[in-house]
């Protein structure tokens, strides 16, 4: 593991780079998630957000709650921003001009703007070795806009745009496998994460900092208005898409891939596996999906979730 | 006038003249994606990167509007930012040529105008920069390779000005310019390099940070392109346009400035005129068809035929008093557009050239001729042609039509 460590004592005095009395809804993960990333960046920052819920909600000018350089581009352009960002830096540092030894280059982008418009913008500044973490927060549909279904909304999702009709009981595509993606760059970190699991996420995100090039963090990042759960059960509902196998943590490191936190307990006491209709059954997104008409699509998924699990154990050398 | 500095002469072609200007202003970054005819422009600086003659971060990015986020990016860190593209690379860009301006990022851009798809074609019209008319850079068209050169370096100058801090489009015309061979005279680096300096971002007031740098820096976190709604974004918007006034002055200021190293000038920065002190009917034009024009004009006018020309040069902003001035006393004039305004009154530069002379206590008949789409031909026999009729015009006060296509099939 890296030689992140971490004294929760003190992580509880520093100051958050991400500031109270932003807009984001009560139980919305993705403050978590950046608080906690961003604790993990022990050098200087510079973050750049796509559009979304976490840019609107966190920037109504004249406000702002970011304590670190910000900027907002545009929806699917997060990595080429980075790009830019991370270019310049370089030629300032050569020419003399950067005051700073280095600086950390954080992009966060949400599900829309990372499986769907913002794919090729990420896909080239992989491709291109740029030095910089991409943190995806997936919250499983275009939650800004109001609960649209994305490439990476989970099968049988209720959605505004896959809504469960009398004819088809939700969206009828798995998710998108994003990570396995960005592994396919073969950039040096991929990571998936769950901001129930901190102490694994910051790791993490050190980690993918410290990596010389391209880094790609995919969080899970439940959305009480969106997935309709109580706003008090948002922990739950992450721990609970770990426990089930739902959303397995792992990491890849240049091409080794390893399970991490939970999923490592997982693999090796098979037993403490939860069925994913555990996970499933705390959120209304999944409601319909209970009717005896629709009970095969639980089963399917069940089996969608150990094939890539299984697979997953093979990768990681533990099957 | 001091003496202009000793210069080196080359042939380049305007694509060329781009690149060099671009490695003399000591870019820190490049993102670009190729497209012809622009093309040309990358692969030069391609090799001077690859041949260690430049310390520029070259972006080879996967798209244009990658290209441009990549250039925002970069701007908003500090860095001198350059790109280049062409048609079909402009429009994917587009959401991005707003938000550039909007964030007030000194990114210079060199369009090679090119037509705009369907039909796909590769030739020149002033489409492609036509249609970003209104999205706040200032955009300058020049009519040949020297002018390319020179007005890239100018670009730089104008761009970071305190003043201004607003993008800079350079167009020059696909393949007449981008593809010709042409003598340049290239200013030694050391020159170029003083002329531009280095990038220095302007300092803003934050309220709860004090005067800081307008940058991307870990010591002073400021916050770049927020949600603004209607209680902020309407005074935004007002800057911007309070940002492109400011640059009329900056304009003619780097105009001047570049003379004296370089022993060229193009008119006031704004226009410039040709035959006018005694013209009865005169034609404006943009680009490369300049030269015809002049060349027609010239002609016409040893045959005894009063008859003048005005290239536009800056169309952002729009040298309205300028052209009023210039025009003064001519009774017909002829506009040459080489775009279209589907279904609207008339090209681009005739709809803006009318309205800014209608308020003219003694306006003249403003008549517009779209020619040259897709590349079309605009031979002196065509100039000779509209100068005819703006004389026929002048003598019947009679107009026929005020919107006409010229050089199409009927």
């Amino acid at each position: 593991m890296s030689s992140f460590r971490v004294n929760l004592r003190e992580l509880a005095k520093q100051p958050p780079k991400l500031l109270p009395g932003h807009r984001l809804c009560a139980g919305c993960a993705a403050p978590v998630i950046v608080k906690l990333a961003l604790a993990a960046s022990d050098k200087p920052t510079i973050v750049t957000v796509a559009t979304g819920c976490l840019e609107v909600a966190t920037t109504i000018f004249p406000y702002t709650s970011w304590k670190v350089p910000w900027i907002h581009n545009a929806f699917e352009n997060a990595a080429a921003t980075a790009s830019g960002i991370e270019a310049a830096l370089k030629a300032l540092k050569r020419k003399g001009r950067l005051k700073y030894e280095k600086v950390n280059v954080i992009a966060f982008a949400g599900d829309g703007g990372t499986y769907d418009i913002g794919l090729q913008a990420l896909s080239g500044a992989l491709e291109r070795g740029h030095d910089f973490v991409y943190i995806l927060y997936d919250n499983e549909a275009y939650m800004n806009t109001g609960i649209q279904r994305s490439g990476g909304t989970p099968k049988g999702a209720w959605t505004t745009t896959s809504p469960s009709g009398t004819v088809i009981p939700g969206k009828r595509e798995h998710k998108k496998p994003i990570a396995d993606i960005a592994v396919a760059h073969k950039i040096p970190y991929v990571a998936t994460v769950s901001p129930a699991h901190w102490l694994d996420l910051m790791r993490k995100v050190h980690k993918a900092l410290e990596v010389e090039g391209p880094a790609f963090i995919h969080a899970i990042c439940p959305c009480p208005r969106g997935w309709r759960f109580p706003e008090n059960r948002t922990m739950e509902v992450a721990r609970l898409a770990v426990d089930t196998c739902f959303f397995p943590l792992w990491e890849c490191e240049n091409g080794e891939w390893r399970l991490t936190d939970r999923s490592l307990q997982i693999a090796k006491r098979p037993e403490t596996k939860k069925p994913v209709e555990e996970y499933l059954k705390v959120q209304g997104r999944f409601r319909h999906l209970f009717k005896p008409e629709n009970r095969r699509i639980i089963d399917e998924l069940q089996r969608y979730v150990d094939a890539v699990w299984e697979d997953l154990l093979k990768r990681c050398g533990l099957a | 006038m001091a003496e202009p500095v000793k210069q080196t002469v080359m042939a380049l072609n305007g694509d060329e003249a781009v690149a060099w200007a671009v490695k003399q202003c000591d870019v820190d970054v490049v993102a670009a994606y190729p497209i012809t005819p622009q093309t040309i422009i990358v692969e030069r600086f391609a090799e001077f990167v690859a041949n260690g003659e430049v310390d520029t971060e070259f972006i080879a990015v996967e798209s244009e509007h990658s290209a441009l986020s990549a250039c925002v990016g970069a701007a908003a860190a500090g860095a001198r930012a350059f790109t280049a593209t062409a048609s079909q690379g402009l429009a994917l860009m587009w959401e991005i040529v707003y938000i550039a301006s909007s964030l007030r990022l000194p990114i210079v851009m060199a369009i090679v105008n090119r037509a705009l798809s369907a039909p796909i074609n590769i030739h020149c019209d002033h489409s492609d920069s036509m249609g970003c008319r209104d999205a706040g850079w200032i955009q300058i068209y020049v009519e040949d390779a020297q002018e390319a050169y020179d007005t890239v370096i100018q670009a730089f100058r104008i761009a970071e000005h305190p003043n201004v801090q607003l993008p800079v489009m350079v167009m020059l015309d696909g393949f007449f310019l981008s593809h010709t061979l042409q003598n340049v005279s290239l200013l030694p680096d050391n020159v170029v390099r003083e002329f531009v300096g280095v990038r220095k971002p302007v300092e803003v007031e934050v309220p709860y940070l004090g005067k800081v740098p307008l940058v991307l820096d870990p010591e002073n976190p400021i916050t770049l392109g927020p949600l603004d709604l209607y209680d902020y974004y309407f005074e935004h918007k007002m800057q911007q346009q309070e940002a492109i006034e400011s640059s009329r002055e900056v304009i003619k200021q780097v105009n001047e400035e570049y003379a004296k190293i370089s022993g060229r000038k193009y008119g006031d920065g704004f226009i410039d005129a040709y035959g006018l002190e005694d013209a009865d009917v005169a034609i404006v034009v943009l680009g490369s068809t300049a030269g015809t024009v002049r060349h027609v004009a010239k002609q016409m006018r040893k045959e005894g035929a009063k008859v003048g020309m005005v290239r536009l040069r800056t169309f952002r902003p729009f040298p309205y008093e300028e052209l009023a001035e210039a025009l003064k006393g001519v009774e017909v004039v002829g506009v040459m557009d080489r775009s279209m305004s589907f279904g609207g009154y008339g090209g681009p530069v005739f709809v803006e050239l009318r309205a800014a002379f209608y308020d003219l206590p003694e306006r003249p008949i403003v008549l517009d001729y779209v020619y040259g789409l897709g590349g079309r031909d605009a031979p002196p026999s065509m100039i000779r042609e509209i100068y005819e009729e703006l004389l026929e015009v002048k003598r019947t006060r009679k107009v026929e039509k005020v919107l006409k296509f010229v050089g199409v099939r009927e």
